[in-house]
């Protein structure tokens, strides 16, 4: 039976269980007066949970241990005849897409259900590509032998699957409606339940860095086992080929990354840290209530609107000035797509980044520090450079770093305006790319996930989380280390 | 106090020559120091609008145009031998009649449209359907399976221009530009020229591309960002139902349950750092978990809809945080005075006070959700062609479809700067919407905030 109306029933159990429950202890209590622990609708509650609960979290854990078990009991039948450099993923892959497709037909009704299992292999591969599945490579005797067994084996631990879980439901259900009884502290029960819920979305967070870290740390290891290491660190040249002999150094996308940040930075940091003072210390309040949304709402368009603005506006408007023919007669620029490009949108997108971080710290910064020194005779500006800003640097510090390690993980600017070359310059009006941006070129289209083209992406995802996370961890350590206390 | 004063000896006048009120050098200096860093502060103010103003000024002057688009206003002879040549009107029989059977009727209504206007050309009648899109035969035919009733009458069809011809009348393509385009030449302008005089070419406004699909790469009159839409809101629709009470849950926990030990420690770590992690990492943990491992279909919004609620999750659980902190100690100790547990005071009492704060900072989560495109990228949102409407629910979430935003990439990608317009357009539905959420988490603020 398929998964949807397992759930379904199961969760139809555990009404039922949650009523049963509940009248019963409503029947206790008008029996017995106010001996009832709690509430009875607590008590159907728990009724409801021991019939959901392990049934479900049964149904998961057969869901993903089923395929991984199938696949270990079907491989035998596989490996006496593999190829010895067969890969076996790739196999069993095959195996599972006829099985599927063996399935597809005898729903179908094109086979009947009690031949399936006697189709010669040579016919297979034409029976499949008539329910439109593609196979790898022919159907060998010993790839339908393993179908065959597959399916078997599926069946069957679909079967075991529906009566398991029911089963265990329908325990859980008399089990719950059981324990329905005056002196069961059923509140304390359900409120145990719930909060284990809490804490098990709570540990969502540690789930995802966990996944984001395998994913990349196995990848990653696919890839340095068919690539050496050495040559992806420090290889100087960056040229992906699909069909082989590729040179996949990563020097050159990190150095496009490092140029169009700084230049992000370059723009960013100026004008984001002077805004933030003016904001802070001389605006009235009324410029600051048009002035701080204004800047915020800069915050607010997507990347991807930005990436446009580089590629259709800021791109042909530099070549108009910088390139052949251009307004300022100097022949730098090629194409509107580069690094300067890049680096100024960029740039505006962290504005309001540096801006609104450094606002807060600004005003973090004490008002008698401010009034001691304008006290002594110091101009605002004075008082400013002098005394508010170093009390607020370490804070400063560590919301350019946050910036940078925005810029550096920023995608669809550079993927849009920063072109696809990687190359090594110094000049900013040249294309080059980045880390993100090869992401982007390695894992978009129909590659497979084992060439070291597509598993390189990996690699660089890697490096990309690797310095990201670093930029913040030290900006963070920053802001605590190096935080004055004040009071 | 005053003694001293008094007795003190009258303070020596200083021979300075200089009065208090006039500024000396050095002041003046330190003033002019003041001016100038008041006007850096003003001047990265004013670079700030001014960076805003050209942005908002490149999406408007630029996407505006999508929402109009040529039509031409055409008299189709279905001319009965060629379209059903038994005349019994069946309909399997007229769905054999493919699309270049439409052409010749197409060309002849071209001719007669020239003729009545009292306008000559040069053109043959072959290089007059130029200035009509290539969708226009099969819109007819479509008109005509619909009903084919039509068949031996002259219907009055509104069929696409061309992009060309579209171009021509919003400005962005030019006599110049089209000595170098084998699509269209200048002949072709001058009959628009004059059938716009005469009302037969005209600009109206453009429902198609807000409901419409996207269309193949030579015909970007037709292309819409309706199907794209609705890939986002079934995404949205799998953000909300997952982040929202996952987020809650995890800030209800952290804020009212944890006790101060490690793993508290962690999963505070834990969700400041994945706030910091680039959404492309996003999209690489989506593509090896979602797709690689767990076999989910590939483009499916579904798939969006999970790497975008990891993405948001963090976003949210911060905001809630901070509503669930801003309720007043008081309504707990309150709560538990009376005798509620410590999960009833949080659940009947502070969760609904705290759900303003909630709901505003999941609508801010959900925006800044709608608007990412990077992941999307990766899980093969992109490069899939959105023409058809999802059949069902199910098809929404599982069958591959397109995003807002990666449908407005993919059009910047292309090849024909007639699709620019359409990302330009596209942009500014996907503001207007993003602008719309905003404005609902103002309102929901400003009607339900409440000051303790």
């Amino acid at each position: 039976m398929p998964t949807l109306p397992i759930v379904l029933i199961v969760l139809a159990i555990a009404v039922a269980a949650y009523l049963l429950a509940r009248s019963r202890a409503q029947r206790a209590a008008a029996r017995e007066g106010r001996r009832l622990h709690s509430l009875p609708n607590y008590y159907g509650w728990t009724g409801a949970l021991y019939a959901a609960g392990p049934a479900l979290l049964l149904l998961a854990v057969w869901l993903v241990a089923q395929p991984v078990a199938t696949r270990m009991a079907v491989w035998p039948v596989l490996e006496a005849e593999a190829a010895p450099n067969a890969q076996p993923a790739l196999l069993m892959a095959d195996v599972q897409r006829l099985a599927a497709g063996i399935d597809a037909a005898v729903a179908s009704g094109r086979v009947p259900a009690a031949e399936a299992g006697d189709i010669p292999a040579e016919e297979l591969r034409e029976l499949m590509a008539g329910q439109g599945v593609a196979l790898g490579s022919d159907v060998t005797p010993a790839t339908r032998q393993a179908a065959l067994r597959w399916r078997g084996l599926s069946a069957g631990g679909d079967l075991a699957r529906t009566l398991a879980v029911i089963g265990l439901a329908l325990v859980g259900a008399a089990f719950g409606v059981s324990r329905a009884k005056p002196d069961f502290r059923a509140r304390n029960a359900v409120e145990t339940a719930m909060r284990g819920t809490l804490i098990g979305a709570a540990l969502l967070a540690i789930l995802t860095t966990v996944g984001i870290v395998l994913a990349l740390i196995f990848n990653t290891i696919e890839f340095f086992r068919l690539y050496p290491a050495a040559e992806f660190f420090f290889g100087s040249t960056w040229s992906p080929s699909f069909g082989g002999g590729s040179e996949l150094g990563i020097l050159p996308l990190l150095w496009g990354t490092l140029y169009i940040s700084i230049i992000a930075l370059l723009v960013a940091v100026p004008i984001g840290l002077f805004a933030a003072i003016y904001l802070a210390e001389y605006a009235h309040k009324n410029v600051r209530s048009w002035a701080k949304p204004m800047l915020e709402m800069l915050a607010g368009i997507p990347t991807i609107v930005y990436g446009l603005f580089a590629l259709l506006t800021v791109g042909p408007l530099l070549v108009d000035l910088f390139g052949r023919n251009g307004a300022l007669g100097v022949n730098w620029m090629q194409g509107g797509t580069a690094v300067m490009t890049a680096g100024l949108v960029m740039g505006i997108m962290l504005i309001p980044f540096v801006s609104s971080l450094s606002d807060d710290i600004i005003n973090a910064v004490p008002q008698s520090l401010r009034d001691g020194s304008l006290g002594l005779g110091a101009t605002r500006s004075e008082t400013v450079r002098q005394v508010v800003l170093p009390a607020a640097l370490p804070g400063i510090v560590g919301a350019v770093l946050l910036a940078a390690s925005r810029a550096i993980g920023e995608t669809m600017i550079v993927v849009l305006g920063a072109g696809a070359a990687a190359r090594l310059s110094m000049n900013p009006f040249d294309a080059m790319t980045t880390v993100t941006a090869k992401i982007v070129s390695q894992l978009t289209g129909d590659a497979d996930f084992s060439s070291p083209e597509a598993l390189v992406a990996f690699a660089l995802g890697m490096t990309l989380f690797v310095i990201t996370l670093a930029l913040n961890v030290v900006a963070l350590w920053i802001v605590r280390r190096y935080r004055e206390q004040y009071e | 106090m005053t003694d001293i004063t008094d007795s003190a000896a009258q303070p020596e006048r200083r021979e300075t020559g200089r009065s208090i009120l006039e500024a000396d050098a050095r002041t003046k200096k330190r003033n002019r120091a003041e001016t100038r860093f008041k006007a850096y502060g003003i001047a990265a103010l004013g670079v700030g609008g001014l960076f805003l103003i050209a942005l908002l000024w490149a999406i408007l002057s630029n996407g505006l145009t999508a929402f109009t688009q040529t039509y031409v206003q055409l008299d189709v002879p279905l001319i009965e031998e060629k379209l059903d040549k038994d005349g019994d009107r069946d309909p399997a029989k007229i769905a054999k009649v493919s699309t270049f059977g439409y052409n010749p009727l197409i060309e002849q209504a071209l001719v007669e449209l020239v003729e009545r206007e009292g306008l000559e050309t040069e053109l043959e009648p072959k290089a007059l359907t130029k200035m009509l899109s290539g969708a226009a035969a099969a819109d007819i035919r479509d008109r005509v399976l619909a009903n084919p009733e039509l068949i031996g009458q002259t219907v009055s069809f509104e069929v696409l221009a061309s992009s060309r011809v579209d171009g021509y009348l919003k400005g962005r393509v030019s006599r110049e530009s089209l000595a170098r385009d084998k699509n269209l030449d200048a002949e072709h302008l001058d009959l628009i020229d004059a059938l716009q005089q005469t009302g037969a070419v005209e600009k109206r406004f453009n429902w198609a591309f807000i409901t419409g699909a996207d269309a193949s790469d030579s015909r970007p009159e037709q292309a819409g960002i309706g199907v794209a839409m609705l890939g986002s809101l079934f995404m949205m629709l799998v953000v909300l139902v997952l982040s929202l009470p996952i987020g809650v849950a995890a800030s209800i926990y952290l804020e009212e349950f944890a006790p101060q030990n490690r793993l508290t420690d962690l999963i505070e770590v834990n969700i400041s750092n994945l706030a910091a992690v680039p959404s492309i990492v996003f999209g690489i943990l989506g593509l090896a978990v979602f797709i690689q491992f767990m076999h989910l279909p590939q483009s499916a919004p579904l798939v969006g809809g999970l790497v975008l609620t990891l993405m948001t999750l963090p976003t949210i659980i911060i905001s809630t945080r901070a509503a669930l902190k801003a309720v007043p100690p008081s309504i707990r100790d309150a709560a538990l005075g009376v005798g509620a547990s410590k999960m009833q005071s949080v659940m009947h009492h502070v969760l609904p006070l705290a759900m303003p704060g909630i709901l505003t900072g999941t609508i801010l989560g959900l925006a800044q959700a709608l608007g990412e495109t990077a992941p999307l990228l990766l899980i093969g949102m992109v490069g899939y062609i959105a023409t058809n409407y999802p059949d069902g629910v199910a098809e929404g979430f599982l069958a591959p479809n397109s995003a807002m935003p990666a449908q407005i990439y993919e059009w910047a990608k292309r090849a024909d700067p007639a699709f620019y317009e359409r990302a330009w357009g596209g942009i500014i539905v996907l503001l207007v919407f993003l602008l719309a959420m905003n404005l609902l988490a103002i309102l929901l603020r400003r009607r339900f905030e409440r000051r303790w």
